[in-house]
């Protein structure tokens, strides 16, 4: 091979690499008894992308974060990260994929009976092999990213709800994971804290070129930190685009959403109901 | 008549399903166990559980145990002394004690003392995703959360049962002696007499099952409850409700195996 191939072959796999995705969902499938919440999803997340995933509640937005995760099993189709199929996995084999993994929880999720700075040292004496100081230390330093360091020794009930899903989002970078989940990391705060969650989200992507996956239905954080958008409606993507073109979508659902306009035919339901 | 039939074959399967679940879910915490006994990190956990589950039911399982020996040695005072037996009212209470009331009112205590803590704390867990986000960080909460606290329970029920027997043994003592004057020395003498290792056996072993079942329920209502405090709530009366059953079940079954036991190797052995 001449060094000019060998040059372009080389281009061509970073290439390859760079649009690769690191996450994929093929023809996934999930019911809940009756009810249908993934009706055969393909998507693929791109490495270091923020793809905010939107839509109303209700819609199995949480559903496919789970899915990514392993939470939950699809009922049919296929779930790939780094190009190995994972949703077969069991969950000793899970063990290992999730140390690439953060998530932060609705609720974060912390652990009632330890302090902020255990929470967060969890997955850290977890999956690596550390003295307890040490491992207090590192995370002490994550904590320090979120700006909590002072409340390290407080427990979940001694803080407000911000100061949770920061503790949160450090416990989810905990391990320098190489992708992060957010399961709507605004909701519930006041617009002034949520904007502060947005900018960890931001600082966060900056600093470690994650890969995040966030899960919304606050517009403006969608469009702050998103470098994609997705909108499910009804078990599908009907939606895909920068949030440009999110925002002048031509789809009227995606409009209606995006701008929070309610259901003209809902309104008149009620309007009637009022009326009678 | 035909949506009746079905809603039973439903509600059947329904309860085939979940015993399924049950099972499985067991399955998964024994293949735990061995790694839940042998690693330190595993046993730390241990420690709080023995706490909360151990320490924290003495006070419950001592008052239980003394007012059970109170009331036998009053209910049975009057018809002993009636045949003249009295000097053999301690057969009478401890045996009952020892064998079954301890046991079984200790166990009783413990599925509602600590089978439903442990059901509405692991509930709530379920219910704010703390559960979910254990396995997200790559930590089995079966070995996690349910392996400790089974073990608690399976280790610290024949504990706390013992002392539930030598408190009702005591509070036996106190009303014949002390109230009823049955003098002490051949209260203590038939005592001795009549109970044997067989007798604490048998506590003990009903004791290990009780404390295995109120452990294996508790975990498994919490991990299967139902969104919301309305979940946590129903979940915790129906893992109460189960494990004072299923005691009583084992109860009848363990006595009635040990009973056929004893008498296959050793005969009858008369008391009085």
């Amino acid at each position: 091979m001449t060094p000019k191939a060998a040059n372009e072959t080389q281009v061509r796999a970073c290439d390859d690499a760079v649009t690769s995705p690191i996450i994929e969902l093929r023809h996934v499938s999930k019911r809940f008894g009756p009810l249908v919440v993934l009706d055969d999803v393909s998507i693929g997340f791109l490495p270091g992308q923020t793809t905010v995933v939107i839509g109303e509640s209700g819609t199995g937005k949480s559903v496919l974060l789970k899915h990514i995760i392993g939470l939950l099993r699809p009922d049919s189709g296929e779930v790939w990260f780094r190009g190995r199929r994972v949703d077969q996995l069991n969950s000793k084999q899970w063990v290992a994929i999730r140390r690439h993994f953060g998530v932060l929880f609705q609720g974060a999720a912390l652990f009632d009976s330890m302090t902020a700075v255990q929470n967060v040292a969890f997955p850290i004496e977890e999956h690596l092999s550390l003295p307890r100081e040490q491992a207090r230390q590192l995370a002490l330093e994550k904590l320090r990213i979120v700006g909590l360091e002072a409340h390290a020794d407080k427990k979940p009930a001694q803080l407000s709800g911000g100061q949770r899903k920061r503790v949160g989002l450090a416990r989810a970078i905990a391990l320098e994971p190489e992708v992060i989940l957010y399961d709507e990391p605004t909701t519930g705060l006041d617009p002034v804290r949520a904007d502060m969650i947005n900018e960890l989200i931001l600082l966060l992507q900056r600093r470690f070129r994650v890969t995040s996956i966030v899960v919304t239905h606050d517009m403006a954080s969608a469009y702050k930190i998103a470098d994609r958008i997705v909108m499910l409606s009804g078990g599908r993507f009907i939606a895909d685009g920068t949030p440009d073109e999110i925002r002048n979508s031509p789809d009227e659902r995606v409009r209606r959403f995006v701008e929070g306009r309610a259901d003209e035919e809902d309104l008149a339901s009620l309007h009637t109901e009022m009326q009678q | 008549m035909i949506e009746q039939v079905a809603a039973l074959g439903r509600r059947t399967t329904e309860r085939v399903e979940a015993f399924g679940d049950f099972v499985c879910f067991n399955l998964r915490m024994l293949s735990w166990l061995p790694a839940g006994l042998a690693r330190w990190r595993n046993l730390r956990l241990l420690m709080p559980q023995f706490f909360e589950i151990g320490a924290r039911s003495v006070p419950v399982i001592a008052i239980t145990g003394t007012f059970v020996g109170l009331v036998l040695a009053v209910q049975a005072m009057d018809q002993l002394a009636n045949v003249g037996l009295q000097d053999r009212m301690g057969v009478l209470v401890n045996l009952s004690v020892i064998r079954e009331l301890g046991p079984v009112l200790a166990g009783v205590m413990l599925a509602g003392r600590v089978g439903g803590g442990l059901t509405a704390e692991l509930g709530t867990m379920n219910v704010t995703e703390q559960i979910d986000a254990l396995r997200a960080m790559g930590a089995d909460p079966i070995r996690y959360l349910v392996v400790p606290r089974f073990l608690a329970c399976l280790l610290l029920t024949p504990l706390l049962t013992f002392y539930c027997d030598l408190m009702g043994m005591l509070g036996g003592w106190a009303v014949s002696v002390l109230v009823f004057n049955v003098p002490s020395e051949p209260y203590r003498y038939y005592s001795a007499q009549s109970i044997e290792m067989w007798d604490v056996f048998s506590g003990f072993v009903k004791s290990v099952a009780f404390g295995g079942a109120i452990g294996a329920i508790a975990c498994y209502k919490g991990f299967t409850c139902r969104f919301g405090a309305e979940g946590v709530a129903r979940a915790s009366t129906e893992g109460f409700v189960a494990g004072f059953i299923v005691i009583l079940i084992l109860d009848f079954f363990i006595g009635l195996a040990l009973k056929t036991f004893y008498e296959a190797f050793y005969g009858f052995r008369p008391l009085l």
